[in-house]
C-alpha cells in the first residue's frame, strides 16, 4: 500500500502503517489521521508528539496502559486517563496514535 | 506464594509469579530480543513478573551499547522502559558480572517510578548471588529461558 501526500509516494504496510518511520513529517500524519477520519486538533499532536518522544527514547510504542500513565505524568491526570485517550482516537489510542505518528503497531496490540 | 483475587464470576484467580531468565548475548542470536518482547506483551496481562540475567545475558544490560557495524536494531534503550510496564524485578547473577570482569556500573541504570510515594525513583536491579537466584527461582510459578 502507498499513501500520497503533496504528490509524493510513501510506503504503508497492509494495516496503513508508515513503513519508514525515518520519513514522517507534520503533513503525513494529517493525511494519516484523514484515512482515519480523524481531524488533528492540538490535543491529538499533544499525544502524536508524546509517542514519537517516547519512541525516540525507548525504540518501543508503549502499549495503551503505559501510555495512559505516562500521558498523565506529563500533561496531568486530566488527560492520563483512557476515556480522554478513547474520545480523540475512538479506534483505541495506541492503534490510531501510533500510526498517525508513523511508528510501528505497539508491541502486544492486538 | 501467589496472591489470590476473586475474578467477575467470583472464583478465586491466582496471579502467577513469572520469571523470565536470559543467558545469551543480546545480538547474534535473537533470544534477548525475543525476550524482551515476551516480556513487554506478558507485562499487560497483570502478572508479577521477574526477569533474571545469568552468563552472556547480563551483556543485555550493559550501558553504551553500538550495533551500527552488525547492521541490527540497538534495542538496549528498551530494557529502559520495563519500568513503565511495572517490571521493577530485575536480579542480575553477580558472579556471571564478575566473570566477566564487569559491574553494576556498567549496566544501564534501570529504575521504576513509585506512583504511591509521589513517583519517587527506585532502582529496579538487583545484584544477586547464584544462591540467592536460586532460592528466588523455588519461588516461581513459571519459568521462561531464553
Amino acid at each position: 500500500m502507498a499513501l500520497e501526500v503533496d504528490g509524493k509516494s510513501y510506503e504503508t504496510d497492509e494495516e496503513g502503517y508508515l513503513a519508514d518511520l525515518s520519513q514522517w513529517t507534520q503533513p503525513i500524519a494529517v493525511a494519516l489521521a484523514k484515512s482515519e477520519n480523524l481531524d488533528m486538533t492540538d490535543s491529538h499532536w499533544e499525544v502524536v508528539n508524546f509517542l514519537r518522544s517516547y519512541y525516540e527514547e525507548y525504540q518501543i510504542a508503549p502499549a495503551v496502559r503505559v501510555l495512559t500513565k505516562a500521558i498523565g505524568k506529563k500533561l496531568g491526570k486530566d488527560k492520563g486517563n483512557s476515556k480522554y485517550l478513547y474520545e480523540l482516537f475512538p479506534y483505541g489510542p495506541a492503534k490510531q496514535a501510533c500510526k498517525i505518528a508513523g511508528l510501528p503497531k505497539p508491541t502486544g496490540c492486538v | 506464594m501467589s496472591d489470590e483475587m476473586l475474578n467477575e464470576e467470583g472464583n478465586v484467580q491466582r496471579t502467577k509469579k513469572f520469571m523470565y531468565v536470559n543467558r545469551k548475548a543480546p545480538y547474534g542470536t535473537v533470544y534477548a530480543l525475543e525476550s524482551l518482547e515476551v516480556v513487554l506483551i506478558g507485562a499487560a496481562f497483570e502478572q508479577d513478573v521477574s526477569v533474571a540475567f545469568i552468563d552472556d545475558g547480563v551483556y543485555q544490560l550493559t550501558k553504551g551499547q553500538n550495533t551500527t557495524d552488525i547492521g541490527m536494531k540497538n534495542f538496549s534503550p528498551t530494557y529502559a522502559a520495563l519500568g513503565d510496564y511495572e517490571v521493577t524485578k530485575i536480579y542480575v547473577e553477580k558472579e556471571s558480572l564478575e566473570k566477566r570482569g564487569l559491574t553494576v556500573d556498567d549496566l544501564q541504570h534501570l529504575v521504576w517510578e513509585d506512583e504511591d510515594e509521589d513517583y519517587a525513583e527506585k532502582d529496579s536491579i538487583k545484584v544477586v548471588s547464584a544462591e540467592e537466584l536460586g532460592q528466588i527461582f523455588a519461588d516461581q510459578d513459571i519459568m521462561l529461558n531464553f
